[in-house]
């Protein structure tokens, strides 16, 4: 080899240039070679041609701002956090982190906080905060939520969208049903007398099941928790705090990370004893699997992530669910031809096809899978006075798909997607735990 | 006690989707792992066989015998080619399939580019056709330069071609997306116009043939950058050739491509007629097995799904697409960690002209005649491990213009024998 040859070799060999920055979010910036795929997919740019796409907020946003001079876009708080765009990034760009950080950003440093629409958001994210005061007096709250002057009040003065029907609380939340019914004990032995003979090592979940679950729909968590001990699962239901979801989406990154970190440490714990963690919500699982460790460093936050499963997604994997299914039946009164819209975090996690594919082999139902189109409420976004016309444009072609099915059923594992297919649509709207009850165990 | 098919092919481009649909339509049930959503939309929509090898080729099936041994067309022979063209077919109304010789279309840098098929809605902008030509491009879609193109062009065409550019319709953001303006069309939107302070609307299809109108000359046909409408492209163009008395074509574009969005689209319904079962959204980092492989493991986010199956088709793409990786060290295939073959000194793999001949270009595995992809000693790798398309070595798909024909081709034949092959051994 000349010396020259040598030297040029030498010259190319690997370095890092960056040496001494933080860690930041120049990689995924540079990863972007801006083929414009992301701004293709996004919904709220579909419908919206004041917003300017995923493609701005993540990396062009990023290097903008290495302008010392430069403010995030206001712009930033009309993305849905729908994470369509994370999907079809060939770059691995990572877009739905770098919103996440963009919106944490523009919240606390240009959002006033005395603002109508950061109380409003505020409120919004934490959810989970207001509903046990709901879930204390539910009929009263039902009857309050429900009166047309309170949602009057609530849109002039909060800027909520009066169009919407607050969800109701349930008579009795889950975790008080879980208690009442005597809790990881009685599960215990549960399991235990369906799994006969069976060896029960690993066969222990822990249940995040999300506030909505919780104070809203309990028959859907009730229904994860019979058919998991119908398959011979103990089933514990931690204590534990909101995903966190609202509060990405929102912006509040502050009340966020408090949440993640109880909640991080409560079930790292028990993925440390063998418990596979288990969520209903795919916004949830959403949460603890890549918004977590993409945005903390807590330990056992990697852990959790790699332990935390869609409840369906595990019991594919671990049982015969495909079996107990062909051998099965639901009422077709009750189920039918169910109009299924998959939430857009589920897509993200590749679960998308799941519960058609499992479901067409059950009697009694034929799901029909609605389309790829975002349900456009993206969780606390469609609640929003000046979002809502976005929101229901978004729906659009999914109420127009689920209004050419059959029957007037839907299904969804999203608690909010859910709460826009049965506003656009009136249709009932089921989770498909809830099918899997009444095929396997009821 | 699994999520188990017959057949598990793992890549979502076309060779992914041509296997898929091959294996489905033999009679197995298929399932379909992608990393992301299908790079189509990066893709420009022609599907090329062979449009170079020793200068251009105009009737690729006549230069078959002459490629070099380790080919892939010399792996699936011509029947193979033609099965592929059929699958293709059967899935879109692509134009080209009257002739065994390449189509020249002019792309957005003015230049010919020798396909084997092309989208309907470029069909009026052969070369090949001698009427004059006007290129229309637009100030925000800054991707297409229409004089530059229609300049360049007519240095290797026998017809008059001109390039004009001219402001879109209406009040968009200067940064629209080109769907956002293809969506205009799709739906004919009304567009407002201001002239000497009087307001109207006109439909976009309309709006659009007025503002090109006084341009037309002598011109007999109108190409456009091909965003024409994603999902009544065909409407649209005859709306627009109405009222323009010309006839009018779309000149494909770069990402994010229309025309690959739609041929994505047709795949797409194709697969789902055919019952595949399509999961995508994380990729496949690992397997499980011995000799036979019993599995493939997607990760998603440090979690491992198995997917089980029977038989297994490779088709994650070449350097580009990932499913050939490089170090500074060694070139490899990441899931199985397969044999590629590579020139041991790093600064062999390319060659000093930009336009050489750059051994990178050709990396990829090898395998038999029945596309099993192959060991260092010339052994299958896996019993029931076939491959098809980028991630296939021996060919430089860019250089000869042959990508989608190779993916087409291979996918075809690497489907049809895992169908067959499953529950042979039972």
């Amino acid at each position: 080899m000349s010396e020259k040859q040598a030297d040029r070799r030498d010259a190319a060999e690997l370095r890092d240039v960056f040496t001494g920055e933080p860690l930041d979010l120049r990689p995924g910036s540079d990863d972007c070679y801006k083929c414009s795929t992301c701004d293709t997919e996004c919904p709220v740019a579909e419908v919206d041609d004041d917003f300017p796409g995923p493609k701005f907020q993540g990396p062009e946003q990023w290097r903008l701002k290495r302008k010392e001079d430069q403010d995030i876009d206001d712009s930033i708080m009309s993305c849905s956090n729908c994470m369509r765009c994370d999907s079809v990034c060939p770059s691995d760009v990572p877009l739905s982190g770098m919103h996440n950080t963009a919106r944490g950003e523009y919240v606390e440093e240009e959002m006033s906080k005395f603002s109508r629409e950061y109380i409003r958001n505020r409120i919004l994210a934490n959810y989970g905060r207001l509903a046990p005061l709901g879930a204390k007096f539910p009929r009263l709250a039902n009857f309050v939520m429900g009166l047309s002057v309170t949602k009057t009040v609530y849109e002039k003065l909060l800027g909520i969208a009066g169009e919407r029907e607050f969800p109701a609380f349930a008579e009795q939340t889950f975790t008080d049903w879980w208690e009442e019914r005597g809790g990881n004990a009685a599960s215990k032995k549960r399991a235990e007398r369906n799994r006969g003979e069976e060896e029960s090592d690993d066969k222990r979940v822990a249940y995040f099941h999300g506030d909505y679950s919780n104070f809203n729909t309990p028959e859907v968590a009730k229904s994860m928790v019979r058919v998991y001990e119908e398959f011979g699962y103990e089933v514990v239901v931690p204590e534990q705090r909101c995903s966190g979801t609202p509060m990405f989406a929102n912006g509040m990154l502050d009340d966020a990370k408090r949440a993640a970190k109880f909640n991080i440490e409560t079930f790292a714990a028990l993925v440390e004893q063998g418990y596979d963690v288990i969520c209903s919500c795919t916004s949830c699982s959403m949460a603890l699997r890549q918004e977590y460790p993409e945005l903390y460093s807590f330990d056992g936050t990697a852990k959790v992530a790699a332990n935390t499963y869609e409840a369906l997604e595990f019991l594919r994997i671990n049982e015969d669910l495909d079996g107990a299914l062909a051998d099965a039946s639901v009422p077709e009164s009750e189920f039918g031809s169910l109009a299924y819209h998959a939430p857009c975090h589920a897509r993200n996690q590749g679960l998308d096809g799941q519960a058609v594919e499992l479901l067409s082999a059950l009697d009694g139902t034929d799901p029909v899978d609605v389309g790829d189109s975002c349900s456009g409420i993206s969780g606390t976004y469609g609640w929003k006075e000046e979002k809502y016309d976005t929101s229901m444009k978004i729906g659009e072609e999914m109420f127009e798909h689920m209004e050419d099915t059959e029957g007037e059923t839907g299904m969804t594992e999203c608690p909010t997607c859910a709460m826009q297919m049965n506003h656009g649509t009136g249709y009932d709207i089921r989770h498909p735990l809830e099918v899997l009850d009444a095929a396997l165990v009821s | 006690m699994a999520i188990e098919d017959d057949v598990v092919v793992v890549g979502g481009g076309i060779a992914g989707m041509a296997t898929a649909l091959s294996a489905a339509r033999e009679g197995a049930q298929v399932r379909l792992l992608s990393h992301k959503e299908s790079t189509l939309r990066h893709a420009s929509g022609l599907i090329d066989v062979l449009g170079y090898a020793d200068g251009l080729v105009a009737d690729p099936f006549e230069a078959i015998s002459g490629l070099p041994e380790e080919h892939p067309y010399r792996t699936v022979g011509e029947e193979g080619i033609r099965d592929g063209l059929d699958l293709l077919d059967s899935v879109t109304d692509y134009a080209g399939g009257h002739t065994d010789r390449n189509a020249l279309v002019p792309t957005f840098g003015g230049r010919i580019k020798p396909t084997a098929r092309y989208p309907k809605t470029s069909a009026s902008g052969l070369a090949s056709d001698d009427r004059d030509s006007l290129l229309v491009g637009f100030e925000t879609v800054v991707d297409f330069d229409a004089p530059l193109a229609a300049e360049r062009l007519s240095a290797d065409v026998p017809f008059d071609a001109r390039g004009v550019t001219v402001a879109f319709l209406g009040d968009f953001r200067t940064d629209a997306r080109i769907t956002r303006l293809a969506h205009a069309l799709d739906e004919n939107e009304r567009i407002e116009r201001t002239r000497n302070g009087i307001s109207t609307s006109l439909p976009a299809r309309t709006a659009l043939a007025e503002r090109v109108k006084p341009h037309l000359g002598d011109a007999e046909r109108v190409g456009f950058p091909a965003m024409l409408g994603e999902e009544r492209p065909g409407e649209v163009i005859a709306s627009l050739e109405a009222e323009l008395g010309a006839d009018v074509f779309e000149v494909p574009m770069g990402p994010p491509s229309l025309p690959g969005m739609r041929l994505e689209t047709a795949f797409h319904d194709a697969l789902k007629d055919e019952g595949v079962r399509t999961t995508s959204g994380n990729p496949v980092v690992d397997f499980e097995g011995g000799d036979e492989l019993e599995a493939v493991v997607v990760e998603r986010n440090g979690a491992e799904i198995p997917f089980y199956g029977d038989q297994f088709v490779l088709a994650t793409g070449g350097l580009v697409g990932k499913g050939i990786d490089s170090t500074r060290e060694r070139v490899s295939e990441p899931i199985f960690d397969c044999h590629v073959p590579a020139p041991e000194d790093r600064y062999d793999w390319s060659d000093p002209e930009a336009f050489g001949e750059h051994s990178f270009a050709r990396f990829g595995v090898e395998t038999d005649d029945e596309l099993r992809v192959l060991d260092a000693d010339g052994e299958p790798e896996f019993d029931n491990l076939r491959a098809a398309g980028g991630v296939l070595g021996g060919y430089d798909f860019a250089a000869e213009k042959s990508g989608s024909g190779v993916s087409l081709s291979t996918g075809v034949v690497a489907g049809r024998i895992a169908s067959e092959q499953v529950n042979v051994n039972p």
